[in-house]
C-alpha cells in the first residue's frame, strides 16, 4: 500500500475528490511519519496533532491538505516565536493574511517549522531550538532560513509548507533539500502577519514536492490585501494554467557572472547540464551579463541588517514575549530583555544595521547601498530585454556540514551569493531539483523572471520537471 | 573604516544591548571583517544614481477610506503582555522620585 504522507497535494486532492479519501486519514499518516522521523530531522517546533479542516461550509482549493508554516508567520492562538527566546510564549491574536486564505480554502495547519532566529541565517543553526538536519545527510545543514519547512517537505513530514525569503531563505534550503521553492515577486503575496525582517525584501512563498503543488499554493496565497500597503492590486492568474510542457522559443539568459571561481564543480556541471536540457527541449540560450552581481552581497548586508535593526526595535519586553526581571528602570529593562532574549546572530545584525544607519555613516553605507541597488536592478532591466528567464545555480555548493561556517559569519553570508539579487530587484525566482552530487546531495536550478511573471517561471520549471525525475527521489531515512 | 571595541560598545548602547568584554572583542573583529568586505561598494561611481528604497516603481502612496471598522480588542492586544494593569501595559519606573 502506498503511504499517503509520500504523495503530493495534487495527488491527494484527486483521492479526496474522486475516491472519498478523508482528510483525517492524511493527517494520521503524516503524524505517524513525523513521530518516526522528526527525531532525526528536527524540522518541527510545534506539532498540532488535533489539526482539522476549519472551514466546514465548503470544499476549498486545498481541502484537507496539510500545510506546515514557518515560525515567523502569525497563526492566531498558536505560539509563534521566530525561533527566538525573545518571543517565547507569544500567541498572535490574529492570523496572517496567507494563513487566513489557507484556512478559508480548507487547508489543515499541522504545525510550525524551525528556522534561523528571525530568519537571520543560511543554515538553521541560529534557532533557539537547535539546528534542523538535512534529510539527505543528517550531519549537514538543511539550508536556511526556512530550513525546517524545506527539510519537512523533503522528508515527507508535510505535504506543503510556507517559507519566507529575504535573501534566499526559501530557495537556498529548497535547493539543499531537493525540493521546489518559489519566492514570488515583491508585492505579489501579502506580508501582513509575517514578522518583519527587512521590509523592502521580505516575501512569503511555497515550498513543495513539485511544481504543480507550487502553482496550487500560489492560487491561494497570491493577491491584493489592504492590510499590506506594499501588496499590489493586480489580477491573479490561474497559475495551474502555466503548467504546460513547452519551452519552445523561450529565451533563457545565462549570466557569465554566476559561473565563477569557487563554485563547486558538481553544482556547475548539474546546472549547465540542466540548461542544455532546456535547450534540447526548444528553449533558446542567450549569454547575458549582470555586471553588478559581485556587489549584491555587500549591498544586501547593508540594506537587510539596517532594516532589521529598525524592525527589531519593537522587541523590548513591553507588549509580548520575554521580559528580563531584574531591571532597575525602563531603559535597563529594555537592555536586559534584549541582551538575554536575542541570540548571537541577531545581535550581530542589529549592531551592523545600527552602525550603517548612524548619523555620519548613513550616506557612506545605507544611501550608497540603495544606489548600488539601483545599478543591480538596472542590470536585470537590460538583461530582460534579451531574455524571458535567467538560469543560474541556486547555491555555490551542496549542503555544508553542521558547524562548518558558524565561526565565520562572512563565509556564511557568501553562501547566499546567487539568491540575494532577486530580492534586491524584487523579482520572482524559483529553485527546482536538477541533480545530485556523488555524495547524493541535491543540486538546485535557479530561475528568475520579470516582475509578476511567475507564469513563465512555472512553465519552464514544469517542463524541466516533467522531463526529469530528480523531484521523485526520496532520502533514505 | 575602523570599528574598534569602543565603537561597538557605543553602537550596542544605541541598540539597547549590553555586551561583555569578550563579546565586544568578538563582534568588533567580526564587524570589521564584514565592513571591509562591504567597502567593495566604493569601487562603483554612484554620483548621479538615484537610490532605490523600494522596488515597486508603480507604487504610490496608499490611502484607505476614512470609515469605521472594528480593530483588535484591548484584551486581545494585552493578552501577550509580560505585565499589565487594567487596560494598560505595565513597565518599570520611568520618572525618577517616588
Amino acid at each position: 500500500m502506498e503511504n499517503l504522507y509520500s504523495l503530493t497535494a495534487h495527488e491527494l486532492k484527486k483521492k479526496i475528490d474522486s475516491e472519498g479519501l478523508a482528510p483525517s486519514g492524511i493527517l494520521d499518516s503524516l503524524i505517524k511519519r513525523i513521530e518516526s522521523v522528526d527525531k532525526k530531522i528536527k524540522a518541527f517546533v510545534s506539532l498540532n496533532k488535533g489539526a482539522s479542516v476549519l472551514s466546514k461550509e465548503r470544499r476549498g482549493k486545498l481541502y484537507g491538505i496539510p500545510v506546515l508554516v514557518k515560525d515567523n508567520i502569525c497563526v492566531k492562538g498558536e505560539e509563534t516565536t521566530c525561533a527566538s527566546r525573545i518571543l517565547k510564549g507569544f500567541k498572535p491574536p490574529y492570523d496572517a493574511t496567507v494563513i487566513k486564505r489557507l484556512k478559508d480554502e480548507g487547508a489543515v495547519l499541522i504545525g510550525k517549522s524551525n528556522m534561523d532566529e528571525f530568519a537571520f541565517g543560511s543554515s538553521c543553526e541560529t534557532s533557539c531550538y537547535g539546528p534542523t538536519r538535512n534529510p539527505w545527510d543528517t550531519d549537514r545543514i538543511p539550508g536556511g532560513s526556512s530550513g525546517g519547512s524545506a527539510a519537512a517537505v523533503a522528508s515527507d513530514q508535510t505535504i506543503l509548507a510556507l517559507g519566507s525569503d529575504t535573501g534566499g531563505s526559501i530557495r537556498q534550503p529548497a535547493s539543499l533539500c531537493g525540493v521546489v521553492g518559489l519566492k514570488p515577486t515583491y508585492g505579489r503575496v501579502s506580508r501582513y502577519g509575517l514578522i518583519a525582517f527587512a521590509s523592502s525584501l521580505d516575501q512569503i512563498g511555497p515550498i513543495t514536492k513539485d511544481v504543480t503543488d507550487t502553482a496550487l499554493v500560489m492560487n491561494v496565497i497570491a493577491g491584493y490585501d489592504e492590510m499590506d500597503s506594499t501588496c499590489v492590486d493586480m489580477p491573479v492568474p490561474d497559475y495551474t494554467k502555466s503548467l504546460v510542457k513547452d519551452v519552445k522559443g523561450l529565451r533563457i539568459g545565462v549570466p557569465k557572472e554566476y559561473f565563477i571561481e569557487g563554485i563547486d564543480t558538481e553544482v556547475e556541471a548539474g546546472v549547465r547540464g540542466s540548461i542544455d536540457l532546456l535547450r534540447d527541449l526548444g528553449a533558446r540560450i542567450v549569454e547575458i551579463t549582470l555586471p553588478h552581481t559581485q556587489y549584491a552581497v555587500s549591498t544586501y548586508y547593508i540594506v537587510a541588517p539596517a532594516e532589521a535593526s529598525s524592525n527589531l526595535a519593537r522587541f523590548d519586553g513591553v507588549q509580548y514575549g520575554f521580559r528580563a526581571q531584574d531591571a532597575k528602570d525602563l531603559v535597563d529593562m529594555y537592555i536586559k530583555t534584549r541582551s538575554k532574549g536575542f541570540g548571537n546572530e541577531a545581535k550581530r545584525r542589529i549592531l551592523l544595521g545600527t552602525y550603517c544607519l548612524c548619523a555620519g555613516y548613513y550616506d557612506a553605507y545605507y544611501l550608497k547601498a540603495q544606489k548600488v541597488r539601483t545599478k543591480i536592478k538596472e542590470d536585470f532591466d537590460k538583461a530582460f530585454k534579451l531574455c524571458d528567464l535567467i538560469a543560474t545555480p541556486t547555491t555555490p555548493t551542496p549542503a555544508f556540514r553542521i558547524g562548518e561556517k558558524t565561526l565565520d559569519p562572512l563565509s556564511m553570508y557568501l553562501s547566499d551569493i546567487f539568491t540575494i539579487s532577486a530580492n534586491l530587484a524584487g523579482l520572482p525566482a524559483i529553485s527546482i531539483p536538477c541533480g545530485f552530487s556523488k555524495n547524493s546531495l541535491p543540486i538546485g536550478l535557479h530561475m528568475l523572471a520579470k516582475p509578476f511573471d511567475e507564469e513563465t517561471l512555472l512553465r519552464a520549471a514544469y517542463t524541466f520537471e516533467q522531463n526529469t525525475d530528480y523531484h521523485k527521489r526520496k532520502p533514505g531515512l | 573604516m575602523q570599528i574598534d571595541k569602543n565603537t561597538v560598545k557605543k553602537i550596542a548602547l544605541l541598540s539597547r544591548l549590553e555586551l561583555d568584554e569578550k563579546e565586544s572583542e568578538l563582534y568588533s573583529s567580526q564587524l570589521a571583517a564584514i565592513l571591509s568586505y562591504i567597502d567593495k561598494l566604493n569601487e562603483i561611481d554612484t554620483k548621479d544614481v538615484l537610490p532605490t528604497s523600494h522596488v515597486l516603481s508603480t507604487l504610490k502612496n496608499v490611502f484607505r477610506k476614512d470609515s469605521l471598522k472594528s480593530s483588535l480588542d484591548a484584551a486581545d492586544a494585552l493578552s501577550n503582555a509580560p505585565s499589565k494593569e487594567g487596560d494598560f501595559f505595565k513597565v518599570p519606573q520611568v520618572i525618577e522620585g517616588k
